[in-house]
């Protein structure tokens, strides 16, 4: 088992005709995803190497039954793309695009929740792996095999970093699910969390967070009251200033709300092992299961 | 992107919210011509990204030209916490009856927009939210319907002002909201929003925080950078297209992923040194990008040795160890790197570097034996 993608995933990609669109959508082809169809508007009856291209996604769904979309069009068409594609009845979409506007975001993120069945990944993420069986994204492969960790993250290479650490160590992954680093992300920690405690092959959840907002500290109250595997955290930037954007447009202490401190502690309060480095937190994991 | 009070008030003016009339300047003599030009008695305040200007005597009344005079003299050049004042505004003195508070937040967790409003204004609000946090009325809104009258009304009474002006607060309220949204803002708040003696409502000070992915669509907004408060590495990074914040450290951090940038500069504290900056080069960075933020890192004089730090996904470690290369070729560098490279084409960067044998250029294998080796270099 896996959560959010597989082998039944039909995925059509948005922005498909530009570079890194082109790119990432063979090299998921590459890897067995079944991408069926592209869309870029006023290219519509071209293909990119045999991938069929569509004006809108409603032609796209209509056409090849699509269930998933990936979002690679550039920051100012992005939310129209979201919403395109759930206008069109995907329900799984993956927000791949970086610099999308915040009240874009709020307004895409309001009425996708009135939308029942439907969920939204990132934006501004890597994407999701399900190793073996299907990759959505850009989260480089070859590192990751399957396995019974899950892994959500805020971030797109230290999850590289994680998961290669784990795999060194012989572990491999049911799905890796990089949920974005943007101030609102379309799937929160909670949401994942939920997931892998449902997923039977899923034995233990690395969570993988960083500085502003208050994901992890919700993540922590869900954890004690729903979460029954083992769960292991890592928080980027306790070195991080306040009021600083540390890269990513949510990765910000405001006042003195967000700090990595404030997250390690809610959730070692919950009973959740806390790594202080990436090495740390693959050492956790492979205690717990009994390396 | 944070504006300067003036920039908000001028902001806020588009928007048909009440603001004293005034005009911003550089020297004692523009100054003065502003002063003369509002009327006395006047107010001249520093403009600077930092709160606690008055306590720092950033803020002067002026009862006529000569005051005015005085006031701009002390003020600019001043040093506020760490911020020199290169601007000032000078504004027509106002007739405080009452202090508030009003403000929107984009509240990320709520994921609406929180309008608040407190008659306790003129203090820190974070102190009034942990003393008093009744005298602060709250209210979230739906960002589908928007900021209704009736929203307005109920954060008014809910807060308590005075019944006389509780409609020209809540026209205050709504049009804070529109600039909210039309200017695509994170933050905008009024501290104080005053009532005048003759019971008219103005917002006295302002604070604006830009989202700055959606600058695009503001290029006005987008123009009214003020790169003098700007420190000149984050200027200089800004340029070249760079994510750099400057930290008061020594040992300069390059990484590709805002992630294990972050996490770098922990293990890197954690190994007991500090840090100097952040710097996030990327995915798919070129040698070029590489070679920018080299020059990026050691035009901050404190560095005293540099960490690379790379796990390549769709970053190449050979790319990275080429940027390294001709940095090497065009900065030389006179301070120690030491180089992690992981993942994509680690084994063809490493054999690279080994080729060029830069001097003291140090491979690590982790990121843990990186971070501890550059810490005892720096020292």
């Amino acid at each position: 088992m896996s959560i959010l993608i597989d082998k039944d995933t039909k995925l059509v990609v948005s922005g498909i005709t530009g570079r890194e669109g082109t790119f990432h959508a063979l090299n998921n082809r590459r890897y067995g995803t079944q991408v069926v169809g592209g869309v870029t508007p006023g290219k519509g009856g071209q293909d990119v190497e045999g991938i069929p291209v569509f004006n809108t996604f409603e032609d796209a769904v209509r056409d090849t039954g699509a269930n998933t979309a990936m979002i690679f069009v550039p920051p100012r068409f992005a939310a129209d793309s979201i919403l395109e594609a759930a206008d069109a009845g995907i329900t799984t979409i993956i927000a791949i695009t970086e610099g999308i506007p915040a009240h874009d975001e709020l307004r895409v993120a309001t009425h996708l929740a009135r939308t029942p069945g439907l969920r939204l990944i990132g934006p501004n993420c890597p994407g999701v792996l399900s190793p073996g069986k299907a990759n959505v994204g850009i989260i480089p492969a070859s590192f990751f095999k399957e396995g019974n960790v899950g892994v959500v993250s805020r971030s797109g290479t230290l999850t590289y970093q994680i998961g290669n650490e784990l795999a060194q160590s012989g572990f491999g992954n049911s799905s890796i699910v990089g949920i974005g680093g943007d101030p609102i992300p379309g799937t929160t920690f909670i949401d994942v969390l939920h997931l892998f405690q449902e997923d039977p092959e899923t034995e233990l959840i690395v969570l993988s967070g960083e500085i502003g907002g208050d994901a992890e500290e919700r993540a922590a109250e869900f954890i004690e009251a729903n979460v029954t595997k083992p769960v292991v955290a890592y928080i980027a930037g306790f070195s991080a200033p306040p009021g600083k954007t540390m890269g990513h447009a949510g990765a910000i202490i405001s006042g003195s709300q967000g700090t990595a401190a404030a997250k390690a502690e809610a959730l070692e309060a919950k009973g959740v092992k806390v790594g202080r480095t990436p090495t740390e937190v693959a050492r956790l994991a492979v205690e717990i299961l009994g390396g | 992107m944070d504006l300067l009070e003036y920039q908000g008030k001028q902001l806020f003016a588009r928007h048909d919210i009440p603001v004293p009339t005034g005009a911003p300047a550089t020297t004692v003599a523009d100054a003065v011509a502003a002063a003369d030009e509002v009327g006395y008695p006047c107010v001249v305040k520093a403009q600077v990204l930092i709160g606690g200007r008055g306590k720092a005597g950033g803020i002067k009344l002026a009862k006529d030209r000569h005051e005015a005079e005085d006031a701009a003299n002390a003020i600019l050049g001043m040093d506020i916490r760490g911020f020199t004042v290169h601007e000032v505004w000078v504004e027509a003195a106002s007739d405080i009856a009452a202090e508030l508070y009003a403000s929107i937040v984009f509240d990320r967790s709520a994921r609406k927009p929180l309008v608040m409003l407190s008659t306790h204004g003129g203090m820190d609000i974070e102190e009034v939210a942990e003393t008093e946090p009744e005298a602060i009325a709250t209210l979230h809104v739906d960002p589908l319907l928007g900021f209704q009258d009736f929203h307005a009304r109920r954060l008014a009474f809910d807060a308590g002002v005075d019944a006389d002006v509780v409609r020209p607060i809540g026209a205050l309220l709504s049009r804070l909201y529109t600039a909210f949204v039309a200017e695509e803002a994170m933050l905008v708040e009024v501290n104080p929003l005053i009532i005048t003696g003759d019971r008219q409502v103005r917002a006295l000070d302002a604070k604006v925080t830009l989202d700055d992915n959606s600058l695009f669509r503001h290029p006005d907004n987008a123009a009214l950078r003020n790169p003098s408060a700007e420190d000149p590495q984050e200027q200089m990074a800004k340029e070249r297209g760079l994510t750099y914040v400057k930290l008061d450290g020594n040992i300069g951090i390059l990484g590709n992923g805002a992630g294990l940038v972050m996490s770098t500069l922990d293990v890197v504290a954690l190994a007991g040194g500090k840090p100097a900056n952040f710097l996030d080069a990327g995915g798919g960075s070129q040698a070029d990008e590489v070679t920018s933020a080299v020059e990026v890192i050691l035009a901050n004089p404190a560095v005293t040795a540099v960490l690379f730090n790379i796990f390549g996904g769709i970053t190449r470690c050979d790319e990275v160890a080429r940027g390294l290369i001709q940095a090497f070729a065009s900065v030389k560098p006179t301070v120690p790197f030491v180089v992690r490279l992981d993942g994509t084409n680690d084994v063809e960067g490493r054999e690279l570097l080994a080729e060029a044998a830069l001097p003291n250029v140090h491979v690590e294998a982790t990121m843990d034996a990186a971070a501890a080796k550059v810490v005892e270099l720096a020292a």
